[in-house]
């Protein structure tokens, strides 16, 4: 038996440097950001849209888009989904609304039991799936029915109205509200207007002061679960562990990799990422009301798509989503800017769904050599 | 040979509610053979392997390991004890790198600080090079596993457990998927393998690939053990017999010129 094992297979042609390169999950979100921003450059760049408070403008949406999209990312590499996202969101944010306005809770105590309650209910949705086998689609449907019945049901048992307000004087002096609804970085956004980098306010009662006061924590939170979550996705062994639960759960296990438990922990990752939206909304707006985050999970699942995650699991790119809410994020707010109908902003939505699956297939294929 | 088995199975049934998967299966392993299962479709080889490897649990009978009882609980605990598995279709993750397949399950860790990663550099340098003492020279340890030939993804299941101290190492139809040539990389494989030690328990229903690399045959059928017999003690014929269950087939292969 002679051993042609270690022979170069002179059928498969060189794969070119460049080839490679292209070959990577987030190709489509990143040709898709170059070409969303070139876009916009042309047709909205004199709107105001690529000035400080335009920049702030659309990256506070597109934050919001990237704290969600992480969480499903992950989810979805894992081989789950979460359709109950967005109900979550609603639920989170009548949660802490209710502790803290109604029942006159501290804030803190509100925004840690809501937390430590929407986690525990993405732990439940975890543990059904994995204990039942059904389809995750299934379970989280269930949820995103049940969540949003009770957003509903009690503040209107409670208070009588499906929007309860005050939480911004609640949150007054409360030392972990400013985690989630401050801004960082005041004094040097000062320090670029009194240089004349940015403009600022020439009359009224902030007259001096710089038109940008600061970044919003939202922002500093989706960079911050960005860069996190990517890096225990492609450097770490629990990252591994994702990958293998989603990209053959059975494999995995053959081989000792515990993928109940690393379902469920994405579960609760997920409903963590809804709760940090929900907080950051609430804090900001300083109310809570019973239909927010509506199809918020369908916008976070679209933007990981676009990243270039495979709906099947067990491959994608926290990059790749961060970069799909980027582009949501400049679309949405860049057809305002661009002074075109927002309504087309649902055209645009499906239409780049449909072209990202298709490359992603692509792409799929080429890396692992089906035909 | 006169080595001691490193796994003896004696009288193993399986019983599944009503059905009598096993019936009294009696087996053993020595270090540095290969051991051929044969048998049919249906005679319980798989439902067998299961067993020695711990994913079911014996009805009746015994399992001694290096000369102990032993129970496992898991998978896990077979591993633990040197038992190794590369099951046909679902040893790799086609979408993942042949690096992060390799170490799926025991990734080496560097500590960073407080923080603890995975050692990438260790463990593409040891994919490549555990890759090319089994002959085959990855273009890069980055390659999703999708890629390899399907004798290749036999081959990276067969050094990760060879790699991680396997004492055993069950291979179930390792070849039944494969081409020609590609199937005579395994059978080269297994060859190496067995020579450095390490005892094979090859499943299988081609009786030429057993006589290729087989010391000891034994065959299964209907959830019984016929017998085990060393290598020139049977002819491929006879073992072909034996697995058919005897007179059909040999009406049957009289049809066909005598040539399955």
């Amino acid at each position: 038996m002679s051993n042609t094992g270690a022979t170069v297979d002179e059928r498969i042609k060189e794969t070119s440097k460049l080839r490679k390169a292209l070959i990577r999950p987030e190709l489509g979100a990143i040709v898709g950001t170059v070409a969303v921003f070139a876009f916009f450059i042309v047709f909205a760049g004199d709107s105001g849209m690529f000035n400080p408070q335009g920049v702030l403008n659309w990256s506070t949406v597109s934050a919001q888009f990237m704290i969600i999209a992480v969480g499903a990312c992950m989810l979805m590499i894992a081989g789950e989904f979460d359709l109950s996202v967005g109900s979550m969101i609603g639920f989170a944010g009548m949660s802490i609304a209710i502790i803290s306005v109604t029942l006159g809770w501290p804030v803190w105590v509100a925004i840690l039991l809501t937390f430590a309650l929407c986690i525990a209910i993405g732990a439940l949705n975890g543990i059904i799936v994995v204990r039942t086998g059904l389809p995750s689609f299934i379970v989280t449907l269930a949820f995103l029915f049940i969540l949003r019945g009770f957003t509903i049901f009690f503040p209107q048992l409670i208070e009588r109205r499906t929007i309860i307000g005050g939480i911004s004087e609640a949150a007054a002096g409360d030392w972990l509200a400013p985690l989630f609804g401050g801004k960082v970085g005041g004094a040097f956004f000062v320090w670029l207007g009194d240089l004349g980098v940015i403009e600022v306010f020439s009359r009224g009662t902030r007259a001096g002061q710089p038109v940008v006061d600061g970044i919003p924590m939202l922002i500093i939170w989706a960079l911050g679960l960005v860069i996190v979550a990517h890096i225990i996705l492609t450097r770490t062994q629990f990252g591994n562990w994702i990958f293998a639960a989603g990209g053959d759960a059975q494999a995995a296990r053959y081989v000792g990799v515990p993928v109940n438990r690393v379902k469920i922990q994405m579960f609760m990752f997920t409903a963590f990422c809804a709760c940090v939206f929900a907080t950051c909304q609430v804090i900001e707006f300083g109310s809570a009301g019973a239909d927010r985050g509506l199809l918020k999970e369908f916008e976070a699942i679209i933007a990981v798509v676009i990243g270039g995650a495979l709906l099947t699991g067990g491959y994608g790119s926290v990059v790749g989503a961060a970069l799909g809410a980027l582009i949501f994020g400049v679309v949405q707010q860049g057809l305002f800017f661009a002074g075109v109908e927002s309504s087309l902003f649902r055209v645009f939505l499906g239409v780049i769904l449909l072209f990202a699956v298709i490359l992603n297939t692509y792409i799929r294929r080429i890396i692992t050599g089906e035909r | 040979m006169t080595t001691e088995p490193i796994i003896q199975m004696r009288d193993i049934a399986k019983h599944f509610g009503p059905v009598i998967a096993l019936n009294g299966v009696s087996f053993d392993i020595r270090p540095g053979e290969c051991h051929c299962l044969l048998g049919d479709n249906g005679a319980g080889k798989s439902t067998f392997i299961k067993t020695m490897a711990g994913v079911h649990k014996p009805t009746s009978g015994e399992i001694l390991f290096g000369g102990q009882q032993m129970h496992f609980d898991s998978p896990r605990d077979a591993m633990e004890a040197g038992i190794a598995t590369v099951y046909q279709d679902l040893a790799m993750i086609p979408l993942m790198s042949v690096t992060r397949n390799f170490w799926m399950g025991r990734e080496p860790i560097r500590k960073v600080g407080p923080f603890k990663f995975m050692d990438f550099k260790t463990a593409n340098d040891v994919t490549m090079a555990e890759m090319r003492k089994m002959g085959i020279n990855l273009r890069s340890p980055d390659q999703a596993v999708g890629t390899l030939s399907g004798g290749e993804r036999q081959t990276v299941a067969i050094a990760r457990a060879v790699h991680f101290g396997a004492k055993v190492l069950i291979l179930d139809e390792p070849t039944s998927a494969l081409g020609v040539r590609q199937t005579a990389n395994v059978l080269s494989t297994i060859d190496r393998v067995r020579k450095t030690g390490i005892g094979i328990v090859f499943i299988t229903h081609n009786v030429r690939h057993a006589m290729a690399v087989g010391d000891r045959f034994t065959v299964l059928n209907r959830g019984k053990t016929l017998g085990t017999a060393a290598r020139g003690e049977i002819t491929p014929e006879a073992l072909q017999d034996l697995m058919a269950g005897g007179q059909e087939m040999a009406a049957l292969e009289g049809s066909l010129g005598g040539t399955v």
